[in-house]
């Protein structure tokens, strides 16, 4: 690991001014990726700002009827809280069916949501990665790409966003609120906040320089059922090959996102409208411009039989 | 500024304060500083849980976090749950069930073990539970759940369940 100065942010306002002073720091609240990532020196930030002491831990009501999820809430409390359970079932389905108990407990829910790409490429910093080294290429096209993305795809990167926790917060029309250094905020609708490679792969986020994010907020709730289904090489403890997120009406309406297959959690609500005539007809419409490789083909099948699945659970 | 932070936590109710580089991990501040090296380091990327300890009561991969980020925070180690001739119920029941062979993963998987009977008792749901809104139990399909991020590279999983199960009050 590259040596690092390290600071304990007083304020949010400390924070991000910290952050806009030295272009190579780095915020860490959980911990659980980015030290990872130092340790393997794919990220190398030279001063990090601690923001576990800024609060930002509550879940709330908001005044509109839905939730407002404070940054630094851990996946564990935010999985275990009973508003979320209750109207947001899929919300702790998604979290629970992510990482470790340990993991968990660490893991924050922006930090969550800014988790980089778990691409083999990305991780061996002996090969060339366009969203680690951008310009140097890309390992995954033409190399071993079972896991890699289906849609949404470039020729700079066909990496997957590993997070379960944001497929729900997409399903459920989640809003990122951010503050920069000059206290300007801004609410990013979740279908925004992630962005497709292009050939800027190693920008995963529309975030800027500095930018904090604050919260998550939840609409009120839809009601519905909640069926967070993922698939996987084991029972636990592993990335999605697939997963899907749907909230499932009695009419048979709803809407559903799934991962393990792009850049960003991947929903299309014309794909949506589709639902009630059933999985074929949903997902065709979500993998309408697929364009998968031998190797990842069988994600094309997968998420529709995976969506077939949750549709059936949902009439139970 | 510079490349090194004061730190003051307490360690199975001992008070500590020192000066660490700021790259040292949590696990490194255990085995290297303060010579607890009952924690393990397996893999060192959060992939094995061999390094689990307890910070204010759960259970977290102390390779995985920076020991500036635990001012006074009060950490458990396997030292801290029993010790030879006292140990604690899990432990004695790891011996019971011979729910180890080599050994390394062992105090990893009981400070674990320990922490996911609290998490059910605090009624945290996991992958399995059926109904969320409901109570969560101790059965067999949770412990094994709630235990995959303590790999066991000599697959002493049936006893590990066997152990965790009794000190629970179920049988597995």
């Amino acid at each position: 690991m590259k040596a690092f100065t390290y600071e304990r942010a007083a304020s949010i306002e400390a924070a991000t001014k910290a952050a806009e002073a030295n272009p190579e720091a780095k915020f860490i609240a959980g911990g659980t990726n980015i030290l990872d990532l130092m340790k393997l020196e794919i990220e190398t930030p030279t001063h990090l700002i601690d923001v576990n002491g800024l609060g930002l831990d509550k879940i709330e009501p908001t005044p509109e009827g839905g939730v407002r999820i404070g940054a630094l809430v851990r996946n564990t409390d935010l999985a275990a809280d009973e508003r979320i359970r209750r109207d947001y079932g899929l919300l702790s389905r998604a979290l629970v069916a992510g990482a470790s108990g340990q993991l968990r407990n660490k893991a924050t829910t922006a930090g969550n949501l800014l988790q980089r790409t778990r691409c083999p490429y990305f991780y061996d910093t002996n090969q060339p990665c366009n969203k680690r080294q951008p310009g140097s290429g890309c390992s995954a096209i033409g190399g071993i790409t079972r896991q890699h993305a289906v849609v949404g795809t470039s020729e700079s990167c066909i990496a997957t966003h590993p997070s379960d926790m944001a497929i729900a917060m997409r399903t459920l029309d989640a809003v990122i609120e951010t503050v920069n250094a000059d206290g300007v905020r801004r609410s990013i609708p979740i279908a925004d906040f992630h962005r497709l490679p292009g050939d800027t792969p190693e920008r995963d986020t529309v975030l800027e320089k500095g930018e904090f994010v604050t919260a998550a907020m939840l609409p009120p709730p839809i009601g519905g059922k909640h069926i967070y289904r993922k698939v996987r090489d084991r029972a636990s403890y592993a990335f999605a090959l697939v997963s899907v997120g749907a909230v499932i009406q009695s009419d048979g309406t709803g809407r559903v996102a799934v991962g393990g297959i792009a850049h960003k959690p991947w929903r299309m609500e014309t794909a949506d409208a589709e639902l009630p005539k059933g999985a074929r007809a949903a997902s065709s419409v979500l993998l309408s411009d697929a364009r998968p490789t031998d190797q990842n083909r069988f994600k094309v099948a997968l998420v529709e039989r995976t969506l077939s699945a949750v549709i059936a659970e949902a009439k139970g | 500024m510079t490349r090194t932070t004061k730190v003051s936590l307490i360690v199975n109710g001992k008070g500590h304060s020192l000066e660490v580089d700021n790259r040292t991990t949590l696990l490194d501040l255990l085995r290297e500083h303060l010579h607890l090296t009952g924690t393990k380091k397996g893999c060192d990327h959060g992939q094995c849980g061999a390094c689990t300890v307890m910070v204010d009561g759960r259970r977290i991969n102390s390779c995985l976090t920076l020991a500036v980020m635990h001012e006074h925070n009060e950490i458990t180690t396997i030292e801290g749950l029993g010790e030879p001739g006292n140990l604690h119920p899990m432990q004695a029941a790891f011996v019971k069930h011979d729910g180890f062979q080599c050994g390394y993963c062992t105090p990893g998987q009981i400070c674990s073990a320990v922490a996911v009977l609290e998490e059910i008792k605090s009624n945290i749901p996991s992958h399995v539970t059926g109904d969320l809104t409901a109570q969560a139990e101790a059965t067999p399909g949770e412990l094994r759940e709630r235990m995959s991020g303590n790999i066991c590279r000599c697959g002493a999983y049936s006893n590990i369940i066997d152990a965790v199960a009794e000190v629970s009050g179920r049988k597995a």
